[in-house]
């Protein structure tokens, strides 16, 4: 099993607590690693990315090849089709719905959408909504990463017992929470696929 | 032993705490500030009383690394590439005195520039300083080599270069920590007292016995554990391939078996045998190298007749950037992937100051102060505020290097453009900013100085400012007048008086210092996260 993932959103909104929740659901289950993430300028306010290579074989390169990508996970939608070509032919398109608009010419949002229906395998999925329903906004992410747990070939509980490792700092309260941000997407894709 | 995932620089910060350092220096430098910033969130560290405060800039660290090198400790200096030029003079120095304890100098570069105002490569440095260099192609090696690095420079007494690049420093991976942990060493005297006095007799002598054992080094990296000579059947072409271009090269073939043989390059100077054995059994090479093409050069000559060489100074690779599996393929003759192309709709999304910046209200100020005058009289610097030349502000028309605000404004008020503004930032006015304020100060120049201070290094990521309570007194003792250095709160309610205030220095025929101070806002969220975790 290998899964090469583009993670993409803007600065701050959470696409590297995503890469460390796969990252320790894929090193609990002895699995190589490479994430690959960007720091310095583009946290204020630019866009990020993030490449994270999981597989059960030893992976070569940080960075996954163009058009080789299993799957593109985005926390804004504008961001979800800067990375497409990295996209494989056979690759999802996983992104959140709600804008991140703090440019003076970010494009139609309709326009946007329109762009990503052209995407063959897609899931867009209105994140901040569903993690408000779930308890916090915040979550938007963790929505994201559930809507793409069907795909990412690791057992469910696994990135559950992720989840509870990585906030198990923020009190039982937080890791509640997040465990129901993360099944509100993952029922939000499975009825959606 | 279980695996640990961590970023290149943790593993080298990791691997320097089991090497048995007693203190690591650094000025923070995208992408090598995890390095230090790892150290200091060591539990291990602390305990045993291991350095890893920051230094006022990258020259400050090298020379106090070579101070505790002195004393016989082992002890990291870390830089981004760049910072290397600032650390230059006792870097190349440090080989001809050597070393006492083990001293590693990493170097982070940035092909491509990420987050950098050019794309050097650090092995040029090691070069000119005649110092071994090793470059890890993964997380793991990284890890290794800085054990294989402090005894190396122990046994030579030379210094050693680590070169990374932005791609490893900024990768996570698994690590296992393999080597025995070493205790520090003991405070030990060189055994030569005059080891480290440079003056040209004795410097003389020192340089002889680098370059004897240089050639030492050059047999050293033809058994290096980290040059690796992997035959293959197909001599049509060889493949020199170094650090992290490694991964590229692996990622063309699936089952990892490439057909022609493969020179993996992690220690230089480069494997004189090794490199010879592959000119005799290959029609040509290929070298395959993150950075310039230094090795390519090297192998081709000036002329470049004799061995066809292939690599960025043919087009078979680009000649500039980072490289990528992509590209390696194309070189390698073999196909290349793309999936679909970007929606043209789709536009950039450029890094800003935050919302609630104190930069913002200081730069908006400035330039209304500047409005009734030509455009392009204010020389900036590094950091956060270098984005104040974007849109909307547009209000700064220089930024080239650390300090470089400062004395370009005096040059440029020399020639006749007064008056000319500096904008620097409180950390880049400690690190480079000082001597340059005193050549205006001595000169009289008619220059205006920010110094906007928000408390913290903010564009790394918020690290402690060495100039933080100190900037009037520096500027006072530097002696600008006491009644032209003025004091401003950045803030909107604020901006009439803060243009005037401006006004009146602008006025000024002599060096006035504006101090705009306000904590950077995500300084301030931090610590107010921070201090309610902790309740």
């Amino acid at each position: 099993m290998k899964k090469d993932i583009i993670l993409a959103g803007v600065g701050g909104q959470g696409i590297i607590s995503i890469a460390a929740i796969i990252g320790y659901a894929a090193l609990g289950q002895d699995m190589y690693l490479k994430q690959s993430e960007v720091h310095g300028m583009s946290q204020r306010g630019g866009d990020v990315m993030s490449n994270l290579r999981i597989s059960h074989q030893e992976i070569a390169s940080d960075l996954i090849p163009f058009g080789q990508a299993d799957m593109i996970l985005s926390i804004e939608p504008l961001e979800s089709l800067r990375y497409l070509p990295y996209l494989s032919g056979e690759g999802w398109v996983i992104t959140n719905t709600k804008p991140f608009n703090n440019i003076p010419n970010y494009p139609d949002l309709e326009k946007i959408m329109a762009e990503i229906e052209k995407v063959p395998h897609h899931i867009a999925i209105d994140a901040d909504a569903i993690a408000k329903e779930a308890g916090s906004s915040k979550a938007a992410n963790i929505v994201i990463l559930g809507a793409a747990s069907p795909f990412l070939g690791m057992a469910y509980e696994k990135i559950e017992d992720a989840i509870r490792f990585t906030f198990r700092k923020k009190g039982d309260k937080v890791i509640e929470l997040n465990l129901n941000a993360l099944k509100a997407g993952r029922d939000f894709a499975n009825n959606h696929m | 032993m279980q695996k640990l995932l961590l970023l290149g620089d943790e593993a080298i910060a990791q691997g320097a705490l089991d090497a048995g350092i007693s203190g690591i220096y650094a000025y923070p430098g995208t992408p090598s500030t995890e390095i230090t910033e790892f150290v200091q969130s060591s539990k291990f560290a602390h305990d045993n009383h291991i350095h890893s405060s920051w230094s006022t800039n990258e020259k400050t660290a090298m020379e106090s690394a070579l101070g505790m090198s002195y004393a016989g400790k082992r002890t990291m200096v870390c830089m981004k590439h760049v910072g290397l030029n600032v650390a230059a003079d006792p870097f190349i120095n440090s080989a001809i005195t050597g070393a006492n304890g083990g001293i590693m100098v990493v170097s982070a570069d940035d092909p491509s520039m990420h987050s950098s105002q050019n794309e050097q490569d650090s092995r040029f440095y090691g070069k000119i300083a005649l110092v071994p260099i090793l470059e890890p192609g993964h997380q793991q090696e990284a890890y290794d080599m800085v054990h294989y690095g402090f005894d190396f420079s122990e046994k030579y007494k030379v210094p050693v270069l680590m070169r990374i690049t932005t791609r490893l420093a900024h990768s996570r991976s698994g690590v296992t920590r393999t080597a025995a942990i070493r205790k520090q060493n003991e405070l030990k005297m060189p055994s030569d007292l005059r080891q480290f006095v440079l003056l040209p007799n004795l410097a003389k002598k020192r340089y002889k016995n680098l370059l004897k054992d240089h050639t030492a080094f050059i047999s050293e990296s033809d058994v290096s554990p980290f040059n690796k000579y992997i035959d293959g059947a197909d001599k049509s072409k060889g493949i020199i391939v170094c650090g992290i271009a490694y991964n590229y090269l692996m990622e063309n073939y699936a089952d990892r078996h490439v057909p022609h043989p493969v020179l993996k390059i992690g220690q230089y100077p480069l494997p004189r045998t090794l490199i010879e054995k592959m000119a005799d059994e290959c029609t040509e090479i290929l070298v395959i190298e993150d950075g310039y093409p230094i090795v390519e050069e090297l192998l081709k000559g000036y002329l470049g007749r004799g061995l066809k060489v292939r690599g960025r100074l043919d087009g078979t690779l680009p000649r500039d950037g980072e490289l990528n599996p992509n590209l390696v393929a194309v070189a390698l003759g073999k196909p290349d992937t793309y999936g679909l192309p970007v929606p043209e709709l789709v536009v950039g999304r450029p890094p800003s100051l935050c919302s609630g910046c104190p930069h913002i209200d200081s730069y908006y100020a400035l330039s209304e102060t500047l409005s009734n005058l030509s455009y392009g009289r204010v020389f900036s610097d590094i950091g956060c505020y270098t984005l104040g030349a974007l849109k909307p502000y547009e209000a700064i028309n220089s930024c080239v290097d650390m300090g470089a605000s400062i004395t370009m404004a005096k040059g440029a008020a020399d020639a006749g453009l007064v008056p000319a503004v500096a904008v620097i930032g409180d950390s880049t006015f400690t690190h480079s900013g000082m001597t340059g304020l005193l050549d205006a100060v001595n000169d009289k120049s008619p220059i205006t100085v920010m110094i906007l201070d928000n408390g913290t290094t903010a564009m790394t990521g918020g690290q402690d400012s060495q100039a933080f309570g100190k900037i009037e007194d520096i500027c006072k003792g530097l002696g600008v007048e006491e009644s032209h250095i003025r004091i401003l709160k950045p803030l909107k309610k604020y901006h009439d008086e803060n243009v005037a205030i401006m006004k009146e220095e602008l006025a000024y025929q002599g060096v006035s210092v504006i101090i705009p101070r306000r904590e950077c806002i995500v300084a301030i969220d931090k610590r107010i996260r921070d201090k309610f975790r902790n309740k």
